[in-house]
Parts: C-alpha cells; structure tokens; sequence
C-alpha cells in the first residue's frame, strides 16, 4: 500500500455520489496523479425518510455493481485503498452487507482479490433508550426531542461514523485495500487519511467537506476532484479541463446544503471556516488555508432514523373549465367534507386528504405569493390511512365526487376532471418519515462501529 | 439616474433553496461582485423580518441570517414546515422554495 509522503498526501474522489455514474476517462486521468487513496460517498437524507424506513436504496442494486466494477478495477491497479462511505445511501448494516456481495461477486468474476473492511453503524435501539433515561441524547436543530415511542417506531437506528473508525480499520490489520462503510459524516473517509497522515485535522475535514462532493466546488460543476492535503494548507483541482476552480467557487461551497457557511458541525467537534484564505494557484486550482477546527467538550455522533406512518393513494387528474377552476378551494372543501361524512366510521385523525393544485399553489402551498391561478390545473390529491385498501377507498370517493360535484355556474354537466392514467387511483405503499435526528454523545469515538475485516477472492 | 427598484433576480448571479438535513431549509442568495454584494446589504431591504414575512416564520424561528462578506452572500437558514419526504410534502429536495427572495426589489441603477 502507498503511504503518503512526509508533504503531502493526495486524495482522488471520482464523484459526488456513488451510483450516479462518472467518467471513466477523468478517473483514469486522476489516477495517473497517482493519490494516496480514493474516497466515494453514497450517502444522503436527501432523497428521502423511505430508504432507512423500508430499506431501500438510493440508487438500484445494478447502478452500485456497475460503479463499484470500475473502482475495484482502479484499485486492483494502483493498490491504494478505496474508501466507500455510507453504503446504499442510508449507510445500515443490511446495505454494507449488499456492498460487501457485490464486491465479492465482482472479485469472483475477475478474479481479484481484495482485504476488506467493513465498518457497521446501526445502533441497537435498546442501547439508545438507556442513553435517552441517561440524558445523553438532544435534537439536532428543529426537531422535538426524542422519546420511547419514536425510538420504538423507528425501523432502524443508525449513527454517523467520524474519521477515527476509518482509522481504527486501517490500524488494526495491515493492507485493507477497501473499506465499506456504514452511514458516515460525509468528509470522515477523506478527513480520516489526512488525520491518519500526520496532516492537520482542520485542513484535513474541509478538504474533506468540499472533496465529498466531487467536483461540485467547480466551475461549471463536475464530477472528479483531486485534493493535495500539506501541513499549512490544501489544493483542489477538478480533473476534468473543461471545468475549473476558483475562490469564488471554493469558498462559495460550504454554502451548499449547510446550516451556516463558515461553521460546520460533526463528529467530535466544529469546523470553522470563518478566516480562511482562498489563493487562486493557477487557473484552475485553488489553495486554501486557515480553517479551524474546535473540539467539541463532549465528542457526539449523529443519529439518524425513519420510521413507517401508513399507506398512500394519489389521483391525479387535470382541470381546463374556468368557471371550475376559479371555484376549486371551495370545491375540494366540499368534497373532502363530503367524503369524511361517508367515512364516518373512520376517526377522523386516522386518515389524512391532502390536496395538490399545481398551476395554483403545489409547490409552495401557503407561501405561494401568486393568488391567481393558471388556466389548467394539475390535481393530485394524497390520502394517508392505516391500510393500502382503506387509502384508496377514500381516495376513489374523494376522486368521483371531485368528477361529478356540482357547483354554480356549472355548463359542463359530464364530468369536471381530465384523468391521464389508470389506474385512476394509484396506490403508492408505506409512507415513511424521518423520526430520529439526534445528537447522542459518546464515550469512544469507535465503540459504536463494529468492524469486520476478511480477504475477498 | 434615480434607483428604480430591482428585483434580486436581475441582480444575483444564484438564488436558491435546499434542504440542509431532513429538518431544514437553507436559501442562498450570491453575488455577483463585492460591490453589488455591499450595495445590497446597504439598501438594508434584506432583514429578517422580511424573511419572516415571505416565509412565515417567526424571526426567533430563524435557525440561520446573515450577509457573510467572505462569500459575498446572503445566507438563510429555516425551519422546514415539515419534515422531509413525509406525508403532504411538495417539495422532497426543498429546492423550489427561493422564488419569494428573487422577487425582492432593491433600489438599483437603472440599466
């Protein structure tokens, strides 16, 4: 395994998202820089609470062989260590385990081999009640504070693995040549080398912060990012020539889906950024110095959990006549009072009719500014109940008298709906929500995360 | 030439919204230079209680506000009305909620 020299250690991260695909041509051009590791991330709460509720994916199982059989073959041939963080996007042990099968499937296949690590993140939910009695467990944010019953309902817990797991795996067993891990703070694998180099660890967690991106701190934003990490400072390049950093787009990046620009929350501590100095290199590479990084008193992971909250049914459907659409908040209120009174049998808490009238108001509901709406309208309406059978009942009821209700001014007697699809109503499964976002602190950085190491061939 | 006003749509050079974890929203509005940066934030038409306003959100609510001159940007950071991705969400990225700050008018020159 390459070590890094005693100046500077480079990292290779061929994209901001693993599954999403990057170019194989700027990996190969990243490579010949020759860097001391290549780091990738999977993970994200962004596209939603339904992969740690159901345990689904972030991407398909095959968009993960396919990126994963490019990486493996880079690594087979430059022998530096892959880091793969936050496996299937929500990082639980059952997605690290998919991950370790696709490893050793394509191993198999090639014949490769490869020493594996695999760093696991879910919590038992047991442990997580006693530190909640032990007062050891906050919000993060605006978020109510956690209790049993949440903990209870969540499908699984997981916590985010920091930078010394990482290292932790590379210490314990000689000549790892891929870690897989669970859910992570994004810049830990990239911060993690550095740290483990000798390298400063503020330095080392905002080249961590932008590298975990790609090469979205790029101009126009791309995909593959080289980091070049030395003891007063780091570089960023983009590899693809067509795409460059600049002070501006470097700096401006910390912007990018984060609470604050300058002050950066994780594990063990806070980055600030509020002194840095970004010197333009040469066209297309920045330097940058001067970040911080403050210890927190007492060193937290971030929990992470979803839990089920029912089935949905949606109808969508259209509406042109003006003499409708002009009336439709009072037409809907009718009708979903209409059907409530046919459900009566149902508490009415049980269930939920929630309207969406885009060409009104469906992308920003009450803080729409705009109060006239567009000639058409697109209509879905979501209903929430305890079975898939109950929700689209009401939401069939909702849906045909919605198509037949009267109104003044009515001269369209047939029908008030354009409907696009069938099946009219459309079951959508188990709604999900996000119900476990929480700092816990902890006495080790590592107890949480198990790791297993074995030789793949 | 008297300032007619402007709305930051015709002036910033990115106005945008995201969600920064599950739980909140965070709206940027960047520059194009320093000086429409510092011309902005002099108008002093950007506070927080217009932002409580166009959002509806009280401003002790407000996680994030700030002109941050390192970046030449106006950051603004919220509470999401729900969280993400559940039932009744319309936005499951939060990245069609910026369209009341490109609205805003700010006095500026007459092109």
């Amino acid at each position: 395994m390459a070590v890094s020299s005693n100046d500077e250690i480079r990292i290779l991260t061929p994209a901001g998202m693993l599954g999403y695909g990057f170019p194989i041509d700027h990996l190969k051009m990243g490579l010949a820089l020759k860097p001391h590791a290549i780091t990738i991330d999977a993970g994200s709460t962004d596209s939603g609470p339904q992969k740690l509720g159901l345990g689904e994916m972030t991407c398909s199982r095959e968009s993960y062989v396919k990126d994963i059989e490019v990486l493996l073959e880079a690594q087979h041939e430059v022998r530096v260590p892959l880091l793969i963080s936050s496996a299937g996007g929500d990082g639980t042990n059952l997605h690290v385990d998919v991950f370790r099968d696709i490893i050793a499937e394509i191993a198999a296949r090639r014949g490769w081999r490869f020493k594996l690590a695999k760093i696991y993140s879910d919590v038992d939910k047991a442990h997580v009640s006693r530190e909640l009695k032990a007062g050891r467990i906050e919000p993060l944010g605006p978020v109510p504070p956690l209790d049993q019953r949440e903990i209870d309902a969540a499908t699984v817990i997981v916590a985010q693995i920091g930078a010394e797991p990482f290292n932790k795996a590379l210490d314990e067993s000689e000549g790892i040549d891929v870690i897989v891990s669970g859910r992570s703070y994004d810049p830990s694998p990239t911060a993690a080398m550095a740290i483990r180099a000798g390298f400063d660890p503020a330095l080392a967690w905002h080249m961590g912060k932008i590298m975990e991106c790609g090469a979205l701190c790029a101009e126009p934003v791309g995909r593959t990012v080289m980091g070049w990490l030395r003891h007063d400072h780091f570089e960023i390049e983009p590899i693809n020539p067509a795409e460059r950093c600049t002070t501006a787009s470097v700096a401006a990046h910390t912007l990018y889906e984060k609470t604050h620009p300058f002050r950066l929350a994780g594990p063990g501590g806070t980055l600030d950024l509020s002194n840095c100095k970004y010197e333009q290199v040469t066209d297309r590479r920045v330097r940058v110095s001067g970040s911080r990084f403050e210890p927190s008193t007492h060193y937290t992971v971030k929990l992470e959990g979803a839990k089920t909250s029912g089935y949905r049914s949606i109808f969508i459907a259209g509406a042109r006549d003006p003499i409708f659409i002009g009336q439709i908040d009072e037409i809907l209120t009718r009708v979903i009072a209409g059907t409530r009174a046919y459900f009566k049998e149902v508490p009415e808490e049980a269930y939920r009719i929630i309207p969406h009238l885009y060409g009104k108001n469906g992308v920003m509901g009450d803080l729409e500014p705009v109060r006239t709406p567009a000639h058409e309208l697109c209509i879905i309406v979501e209903v929430s109940a305890a079975t898939q059978g109950l929700a689209t009942a009401i939401c069939n009821k909702t849906r045909t008298s919605l198509m037949h209700a009267p109104y003044p001014g009515r001269i369209a007697t047939a029908g008030n709906l354009a409907s696009p699809f069938t099946p009219l109503e459309i079951p959508l499964g188990q709604a999900c929500e996000f119900n476990v976002y929480h700092l816990m602190k902890v006495h080790s950085p590592t107890a949480l995360f198990p790791i297993q190491v074995e030789e793949i061939a | 030439m008297a300032p007619v006003p402007t709305p930051l749509r015709d002036i910033a050079k990115i106005v945008r919204s995201k969600n920064a974890g599950p739980f909140e929203i965070t709206l940027d509005i960047v520059f194009k230079t320093k000086e429409d940066f510092e011309a902005v934030k002099k108008s002093g038409v950007i506070t927080k209680e217009l932002v409580s306003e166009l959002y509806n959100v009280p401003t002790q609510a407000i996680i994030t506000f700030g002109f941050f001159d390192l970046v030449n940007a106006v950051k603004i950071t919220l509470p999401r009305p729900r969280p993400q991705g559940g039932v009744g969400e319309t936005d499951m990225h939060a990245a069609q909620q910026h369209v009341p700050l490109q609205e805003i008018r700010v006095p500026w020159p007459a092109p």
